[in-house]
């Protein structure tokens, strides 16, 4: 399998949005996240050849993550623990989830359960 | 696969059933179900009534290169069922109903299996039937049959027939999973039934290992077959690979379909498995249906059936 290359590892913080976001802790940052007119710059993984690139992520609390199917077979993304889960994502379509909460989540393609991914998320620094 | 026996009478009817050299017709015969392919059909001298029709992966909604209308190529395969010399009692769908689980694929299919001359319609989700972020989709049209847990069971004719649901609760890297709570159904639906009692169960993806690296197989289908192995007869159907292949342990025949809708490489022979693009007068060759039909005639008959290609 071609996954046997080990993963591909980036790290995105949200867009700073000034001093005061920073003294507010998670609470604030989920808001600020949120309701912001300059939402954080979504961090994007693309499902491509059957996986997910990049197959791990590491973003701040408050990231938006997008998922967008570039394979012409249909895929989905499904958390483990059940905290997002997609619809069926044809070729071109995306999917979002912003986290809420820091922790380790790791997800499969329901379709193809051999696509398997994880995002960590960290409280900010 | 040209044999030629001018005696048979019964084999202009089987071309009917076949989409070129597709298709793999069952007889019921003693209590074991015994398949040969289509394309040598004219050699087995074949009696009875049809008993089942077994469709699988018609991927309604799917409209790309494999198959860019495969409305049309179910439609066929329900004109081969009606063209049946008598309705069969049962079809089973064995999964992948849809391509995307939305609610205009699931009309479109249920509008064309109304064509269908047949008694019932018996079905197990696809993983592209559960595809809906909250899996609701399949299970508001065809949760009723197993109080919405996916697998249940029936008897007809005297056959056990047992519907199985693999495609949820997939492990990471995994094969498809029964689960722990039908597991424990089955072996109370098994317990205290006859070891002579012909059983059919149907899945929608496989019940042994086909081929681990593309999910192709159920981690933990040997505790279903192990309950399974004192029947004398047990067949087992699926479909997910879109291809027949075929094996028989002890008494349990293990089968799996065709698709109505598109063919898919064999086992590791492409990068990943997905829609085969064939060409277009080629495809239908690799499509097919699966039918059963009760006979009184068991010697005759021969397993001449394909296996990987």
């Amino acid at each position: 399998m071609p996954r046997s290359t080990s993963p591909a590892v980036a790290t995105l913080s949200p867009r700073r949005r000034g001093p005061v976001a920073l003294g507010l802790g998670i609470l604030a940052s989920l808001v600020l996240a949120t309701r912001s007119a300059a939402p954080p710059v979504p961090a994007v993984i693309e499902l491509k050849a059957f996986m997910f690139a990049p197959t791990a992520l590491t973003v701040t609390v408050g990231t938006a993550v997008a998922w967008k199917n570039l394979d012409a077979e249909p895929h989905t993304v499904a958390s483990i623990d059940g905290a997002f889960r997609s619809g069926a994502l044809d070729q071109g379509e995306s999917f979002t989830f912003t986290f809420a909460k820091p922790g380790t989540y790791r997800y499969v393609c329901s379709i193809h359960p051999q696509m398997t991914g994880t995002v960590i998320v960290t409280a900010p620094p | 696969m040209t044999r030629h026996d001018p005696s048979v009478s019964r084999r202009d009817a089987l071309k009917c059933l076949a989409f070129g050299s597709a298709g793999t017709l069952f007889t019921l015969s003693g209590g074991i179900l015994t398949p040969f392919d289509l394309a040598s059909a004219g050699t087995v001298p074949v009696t009875g009534t049809p008993f089942f029709v077994q469709i699988s992966d018609t991927h309604i909604g799917f409209t790309k290169e494999a198959n860019p209308d495969v409305g049309a190529t179910l439609k066929l395969a329900i004109e081969r069922v009606n063209a049946l010399t008598q309705a069969p009692a049962l079809v089973l769908h064995t999964g992948d109903i849809t391509h995307l689980s939305r609610a205009a694929e699931f009309d479109t299919a249920a509008e064309l299996m109304k064509g269908l001359n047949a008694g019932e319609l018996h079905t197990v989700p696809g993983e592209h039937d559960v595809a809906d972020a909250t899996v609701s989709e399949y299970f508001q049209r065809f949760g009723a049959a197993s109080g919405n847990r996916g697998y249940y069971s029936f008897d007809h004719r005297g056959v056990h027939f047992i519907a199985l649901i693999n495609v949820l609760n997939f492990q990471p890297g995994g094969l498809g999973a029964l689960g722990p709570a039908q597991l424990e159904w089955l072996a109370a639906d098994l317990k205290g039934r006859s070891a002579s009692t012909p059983i059919v169960v149907f899945a929608h993806m496989p019940l042994w290992t086909i081929y681990q690296p593309w999910g192709w197989g159920t981690a933990d289908a040997e505790e279903a077959l192990a309950g399974l192995r004192r029947f004398g007869s047990v067949t087992i159907l699926n479909g997910h690979i879109h291809q027949i292949i075929q094996k028989t342990e002890g008494n349990i025949r293990f089968h799996t379909a065709r698709s109505t809708a598109y063919p898919q490489p064999g086992p590791g022979e492409a990068a990943q498995p997905g829609p085969l693009v064939v060409p277009a007068d080629r495809l239908r060759a690799t499509l097919g249906l699966t039918t059963a039909r009760g006979t009184k005639h068991v010697s005759a008959l021969e397993l001449a059936d394909a296996t990987l290609n």
